[in-house]
């Protein structure tokens, strides 16, 4: 096509085509996402928390697809709609600003932005925390009985604290099935991170501090334990299987760790959300 | 080629010859582990293998000439000593292992790990004694394979022991001997280290050689 047709020719409404395609692009995918991506989004359904992380990501991910169709179509229609016609050389009008689409995406973003932020406000706190740290004193707790297990981390491994059962304490963590879960994680060193993937969980690992964690397994499973804070050279070895059973299987569980590890127990500091261990003789 | 061309190559190739000296001598340290050190035959009756070994509180300039004053475990290899934390064991069968502790005592940081875990029968032998835990203030090192669940305490020289050894070879000088058995798995490599935050000079013990292989860091290889 010449220069000369090419200007000929009278000129579409762009803005109008554009948002027709947009449109329905993205009223075909984004429920396509919802419904083929989102089931299969991480972390799965081993807990209530991950199961909320799963509607969260899903959320997060519907209202990322038209934002990404957006763009895609803008650079797609630009390219095939405005090439360059062979045989001339053509310079665009001079874009001086348009108020009209300042504003709408000043507001649009805002908007989007804002809702993400009330969305994950209202999610965190209607979930008790989400399955991630909250603190030694959490804005809400679940009601009803919790089952307290703390998380000790120390270099390079993790090791766990039952305290209603006599303060004992395990190289393993089992939990029960359908029990909420009051977790307390510490450190009597640096900082780690306890990560149970399959849970939904993740809370740093701070020595002298309490961070508490609700969570409330759905099923009995095997979940990884794995440290997410570089903490030194086995770090990427600081990992582990954990365990949710039937609660009748962990109370005989429970029972054979306090009876093996009884001669350890008798040693123990008594129970406390935090430690703070002595530096060992030699070291400065 | 112009003069600014000829300066330019130049120190491109400068920087590339510099870059590359950067990158062998990052993957020389990244790479370079001790010599793994196979376990030998034990006894017939035993029916494993054995694998002896010893801790000291220096390793001395004769095992470590870049870090004579950390602390170290030594392996015996052909009736020597030797300064390698990569012990190869077979797989699914008992390793005897006896540990001479040259070492003073330091202290658990976590008094749960003073109990043996792990272990042919849960216990060890500690100078001729068998014990299911130890004090936890006694406690100079651990051998532990946590993904074998293998814990073993190791219990300190006394402070008023006569003869304390300052530096390796320590032969002849006050020691606890320690011995255990556990059974290996399926084929693998797994990691072991001492618990004790025993790295003195460090802030709060935990630097030096508890963060680098060959010192209180290592590999069993299960082969």
């Amino acid at each position: 096509m010449s220069a000369e047709l090419h200007r000929a020719l009278p000129e579409p409404n762009h803005a109008r085509r554009f948002t027709a395609i947009w449109l329905v692009a993205t009223i075909i995918a984004t429920p396509l996402v919802i419904l083929l991506l989102g089931p299969i989004l991480p972390p799965g359904n081993g807990s209530g928390q991950a199961s909320g992380h799963v509607t969260d990501n899903t959320v997060l991910l519907a209202m990322a697809t038209p934002v990404l169709l957006l763009v895609v179509i803008y650079l797609l229609y630009a390219v095939i709609v405005f090439r360059q016609p062979k045989g001339g050389v053509l310079e665009g009008p001079a874009v001086r600003g348009d108020a009209r689409i300042q504003t709408a995406w000043i507001v649009i973003t805002s908007l989007l932005v804002l809702s993400l932020a009330a969305y994950g406000t209202i999610r965190l706190l209607a979930d008790n925390g989400a399955g991630s740290g909250s603190g030694p004193k959490p804005l809400t707790v679940p009601k009803g009985p919790k089952l307290q297990v703390q998380v000790i981390a120390q270099q390079w491994a993790f090791t766990y604290r039952y305290p209603g059962y006599g303060g004992v304490e395990t190289t393993h963590l089992v939990l029960p099935d359908n029990q909420m879960v009051e977790l307390h994680v510490t450190s009597l060193d640096v900082i780690h991170s306890f990560w149970a993937y399959q849970l939904g969980v993740k809370a740093d690992a701070n020595p002298g501090v309490d961070n508490v964690v609700f969570v409330k397994p759905t099923k009995a499973q095997t979940f990884e334990v794995r440290c997410a804070e570089l903490c030194g050279i086995w770090h990427g070895y600081m990992f582990d299987h954990g365990h949710v059973v039937p609660p009748g299987d962990f109370e005989t569980w429970i029972r054979q760790q306090e009876a093996n590890f009884a001669p350890a127990t008798k040693v123990l500091p008594p129970y406390s959300t935090t430690y703070s261990p002595e530096p060992t003789r030699r070291a400065e | 080629m112009s003069q600014s061309g000829r300066k330019v190559l130049g120190v491109g190739a400068a920087v590339a010859l510099l870059g590359v000296l950067i990158g062998l001598y990052v993957a020389e340290w990244a790479t370079s582990l001790p010599t793994p050190v196979a376990a030998v035959s034990a006894p017939a009756s035993s029916g494993g293998t054995q694998l002896t070994l010893e801790t000291v509180a220096a390793a001395g300039p004769k095992y470590s000439r870049s870090h004579p004053d950390w602390v170290s475990y030594l392996v015996r290899k052909d009736g020597k000593w030797l300064r390698s934390t990569i012990y190869t064991v077979p797989a699914n069968s008992i390793v005897d292992v006896t540990i001479y502790q040259y070492d003073g005592d330091s202290g658990l940081r976590n008094p749960f790990l003073s109990q043996v875990q792990g272990t042919v029968g849960g216990t060890e032998t500690v100078d001729g004694k068998r014990v299911n835990a130890i004090n936890p203030e006694e406690a100079s090192h651990t051998f532990v394979v946590p993904q074998l669940g293998v814990f073993v305490p190791l219990p300190g020289v006394a402070e008023e022991a006569k003869s304390q050894c300052e530096f390796a070879p320590c032969e002849g000088a006050a020691h606890r001997t320690i011995s255990f058995s556990f059974k290996t798995g399926k084929k693998g490599r797994y990691r072991w280290q001492c618990f004790v935050p025993c790295a003195a000079g460090f802030i709060d013990g935990f630097g030096g050689p508890m963060q680098t292989m060959g010192y209180m860091d290592g590999f069993i290889d299960v082969v």
